[in-house]
């Protein structure tokens, strides 16, 4: 029983989308941080792109990872953020 | 009815996101970005959250209460992230103050005076 | 042994939340249960290596269930209230482009470094504002998107958290 599917399908498409956007300022970004903050929103969307497959095929694995993959993610920008204060 | 509750969800936190992503752009400095981004990427997200909650209970309760897990997780996964993406951000403007950039057009600077006091 | 009593427990829970649905016993099998009670185990001796590392006091006043209740109550009343405020004011924001920023200081008074990172992370979440430094004195280094006044109050940035904050985890 699977309603729904072309919406999720449709919103997790959009959420690529962004994360390309985002990916442009990575690229751009005149600043390190600037970057940092980039790669910090890439990971919020990823998050919700893993919560959304996992509606939309109806598979729990999609959140376990989503969980760990926000708690990476979280230890992984507070080494960043700690790494560049530590080099000024 | 729920349908079109789900619809609306969906529907606000994919234009948060959107909004969230634009700040990237609009935007001048670094500080500035953050605001969109930390604020309107979490409510984006809570929203998407919300509409895969609802989804979920509203199968468990028609019958198919290996769906309830889904909404347990997505809790678990709303809750991290009001917890950890307010911390990620206040992570990066600090350490984009310490790396010696200043915001873009300030009016005033506090935090400028009190390194002076610490060095002295 | 309170230190690990408590990380046990809480551990155990999350373990229980994270499996809940794989089996017969009540909603859990009996293998995830075992698991969750070796692995409980092992989180709590390296939370208890931790807390003896930094050398902090565990504080106890957190346990208790009506602090609890008036989390939730801040959480779904006057913090989601804020947040939905600060979204459209930075949606706005976004879409016209008007900004004053600057850089202020306000100090919300609060004893433990818990209640400054709580108050910090809801600065963080409510209008126009983002907290960027704290010094040892709990004072917080707020950068505001539209400046009004150079030296605010505490309540001219987070209308009424610190109040409510106190009453949580102090």
């Amino acid at each position: 029983m699977v309603l729904f599917e072309l919406e999720f399908m449709i919103i997790a498409i959009v959420l690529v989308v962004l994360m390309l956007v985002c990916f442009a300022r990575i690229l751009l970004g005149p600043t390190i941080p600037d970057r940092v903050v980039a790669l910090d929103t890439i990971n919020t969307l990823v998050i919700a792109f893993l919560v959304i497959l996992g509606a939309a095929f109806n598979a729990i694995i999609y959140i376990d990872v989503a969980i760990v993959y926000a708690l990476l993610s979280f230890v992984s920008t507070l080494f960043i953020s700690n790494y560049l204060e530590a080099k000024a | 009815m729920i349908m079109l509750i789900i619809y609306i969800l969906l529907a606000i936190g994919i234009i948060f996101q959107i909004l969230g992503v634009l700040s990237l752009y609009r935007f001048p400095d670094v500080y500035t970005r953050l605001h969109g981004t930390a604020k309107c990427t979490t409510f984006g997200s809570i929203f998407i959250y919300l509409a895969v909650i609802v989804y979920g209970a509203w199968f468990a309760f028609s019958g198919n209460p290996e769906y309830a897990v889904l909404s347990i997780h997505t809790i678990i996964i709303m809750v991290l992230l009001l917890v950890t993406n307010p911390t990620g951000a206040h992570a990066i403007a600090r350490a984009a103050y310490r790396s010696g950039i200043m915001p873009k057009g300030a009016v005033v600077d506090m935090l400028k005076t009190k390194d002076k006091v610490a060095r002295k | 042994m309170t230190v690990l009593a408590i990380a046990f427990i809480f551990s155990f829970l999350f373990y229980l939340v994270l499996t809940a649905g794989s089996g017969k016993v009540l909603v859990w099998s009996i293998e995830e249960i075992c698991f969750g009670i070796i692995f409980s185990i092992l989180t709590a001796i390296l939370v208890k290596k931790l807390w003896l590392s930094v050398g902090a006091k565990p504080d106890l006043r957190i346990l208790n269930p009506k602090r609890w209740a008036f989390f939730l109550i801040y959480a779904i009343g006057p913090l989601f209230f804020e947040i939905t405020k600060a979204n459209f004011d930075v949606a706005c924001r976004v879409i016209t482009g008007k900004i004053r920023p600057g850089i202020v200081k306000i100090s919300p008074g609060m004893k433990t470094d818990f209640g400054t990172m709580m108050v910090a992370n809801s600065i963080t979440l409510t209008p126009r504002t983002l907290a960027v430094d704290v010094d040892d004195k709990g004072n917080i280094y707020v950068h505001w998107i539209f400046v009004k006044i150079k030296e605010p109050r505490v309540e001219d940035i987070c209308s009424s958290f610190p109040k409510w904050i106190k009453r949580i985890v102090e």
